[in-house]
């Protein structure tokens, strides 16, 4: 297991090196961008997509923390938010930027920058009633029903709201007519670049998870 | 047969819905806190906006944003009053052997609601009047601030309970709520801004579908999740 474990580092380190120069030397940069903007899309999306997957993850153990009230299942779904919190800070500064160099504005709250900052303030908020809970078991329910609270009235802004506006945001990967509308050099590039950053993400929350468990059984063996 | 009657659940939220009304009447914080915070304001935002430093064509736009500000900053002063202070009060562990979870919920939703529809009926008309807002679609705007309610309510009682168990209450609730209510608050400014552009109902028929979608979604959620809140 710990061979297996060395390896897969090794792999996502060598992939991420990997991506990065194929995110800069080897795929052509898209068609209607200006310059060499759509570049972001290697990192801006699997960005975005991460701290989504992190916001469903982190509803998901809270779900099992409530069905099981073990502790380790809260501790899960808190180390998924504080990362899901990180990537989607990431992704909304990247984005930004990206709005500056193809709109020239840093943020004109395009349905998908209201979405992103919606995700932003529920993760805030999460990790805010967190942070004023002082007993474990208490914190770990009331999170977990904030955090499934958020979850369902998440949706509205993400997926209701921006197909009820018109948005100037590049279409998504799952758009409308339902298929994949890239180049075949940045179809590689961009998918390696998600699954890798699904990767980090999994062996970030893998250590965060390990740590928190370390920090209970010591507090656990002093008390 | 049982000589007692199985409580049933509208009649047990109907009890807790009449005492917590009682209570408050009792000490009238929360409708203190909702109507002089609202009050309060709309004098401020009359005195400042007023109706005539505007254009017209501006005045759809802006009233409608700050009419909800004013709604739901008064929602966010007065609305955890229902939990905060069963825990202030040491009641919470009576209130718990006195009636099943879903009735104590549904019994301080509907404190919510009528304290928020008597604050919305309260702030609606004069602050019409005060801004010389000129509604074109009265019935969309009737649908849009029911609709609204009910989900301000909705969700804000969940968070109410909530918080009544952390620290920093006041400021924590605010933090938990705006995340949660800014799907129906942003439906709820376009809508207004629709009916007060144009005669057609139709024409913001949409944020209407998505506020009952809201609504409903929030409150069932927040029903299925309060059992494990309230025995915390």
């Amino acid at each position: 297991m710990k061979s297996l474990g060395l390896v897969a580092k090794w792999f996502l380190g060598l992939g991420m090196a990997a991506i990065c120069w194929g995110a800069f030397l080897y795929a052509r940069p898209a068609q209607n961008f200006v310059g060499e903007s759509s570049r972001i899309v290697f990192f801006h999306v699997p960005q975005a997509w991460v701290s989504t997957l992190a916001f469903f993850v982190a509803a998901w153990y809270s779900w099992r923390y409530l069905k099981t009230r073990r502790i380790e299942d809260d501790e899960a779904a808190s180390a998924a938010a504080r990362l899901g919190f990180l990537f989607c800070v990431l992704a909304t500064v990247t984005g930004s930027i990206f709005a500056r160099v193809m709109w020239n504005s840093y943020w004109n709250w395009d349905p998908r920058e209201t979405s992103i900052v919606l995700l932003l303030l529920v993760y805030g908020a999460y990790l805010g009633l967190r942070g004023a809970l002082e007993d474990p078991e208490r914190r770990a329910t009331l999170s977990a029903a904030y955090a499934l609270v958020a979850v369902v009235t998440v949706p509205f802004l993400t997926f209701a709201v921006p197909r009820m506006y018109q948005s100037l945001h590049p279409d998504t990967v799952i758009n409308v007519r339902g298929k994949v509308e890239m180049s075949s050099d940045i179809r590689l590039i961009f998918f390696s670049s998600m699954v890798a950053f699904m990767g980090l993400f999994y062996w970030m929350w893998n250590l965060d998870r390990r740590v928190s468990r370390i920090v209970r059984e010591r507090a656990g063996s002093v008390a | 047969m049982n000589a007692r009657p199985p409580a049933p659940l509208l009649g047990a939220a109907l009890a807790v819905f009449r005492k917590d009304l009682l209570a408050e009447w009792r000490t009238r914080i929360a409708v203190n806190a909702l109507f002089l915070f609202a009050f309060a304001v709309l004098v401020l935002v009359g005195y400042a906006v007023g109706p005539t430093r505007l254009a017209p064509e501006d005045r759809p736009t802006v009233n409608a944003v700050l009419l909800w500000i004013v709604i739901f900053f008064s929602a966010m002063t007065g609305l955890s009053r229902v939990f905060v202070k069963e825990e202030e009060a040491g009641t919470a562990s009576a209130l718990r052997l006195a009636a099943p979870p879903p009735a104590i919920l549904l019994g301080k939703y509907l404190v919510n609601i009528l304290l928020l529809s008597a604050v919305t009926a309260f702030i609606v008309p004069l602050f019409l009047v005060l801004m010389s807002f000129e509604i074109k679609c009265p019935s969309l705007f009737i649908a849009l601030l029911v609709l609204g309610c009910l989900g301000l309510a909705g969700a804000s009682t969940f968070t109410a309970a909530l918080v009544s168990k952390a620290s920093a209450k006041g400021a924590l609730f605010a933090v938990l709520s705006i995340p949660l209510l800014l799907p129906p608050l942003i439906a709820a400014v376009s809508g207004t801004q629709v009916a007060a552009r144009e005669e057609d109902f139709k024409a913001g028929a949409d944020f209407v579908r998505v506020l009952i979608a809201y609504d409903g979604v929030v409150t069932t959620a927040a029903f299925a999740l309060f059992d494990a809140v309230w025995r915390e």
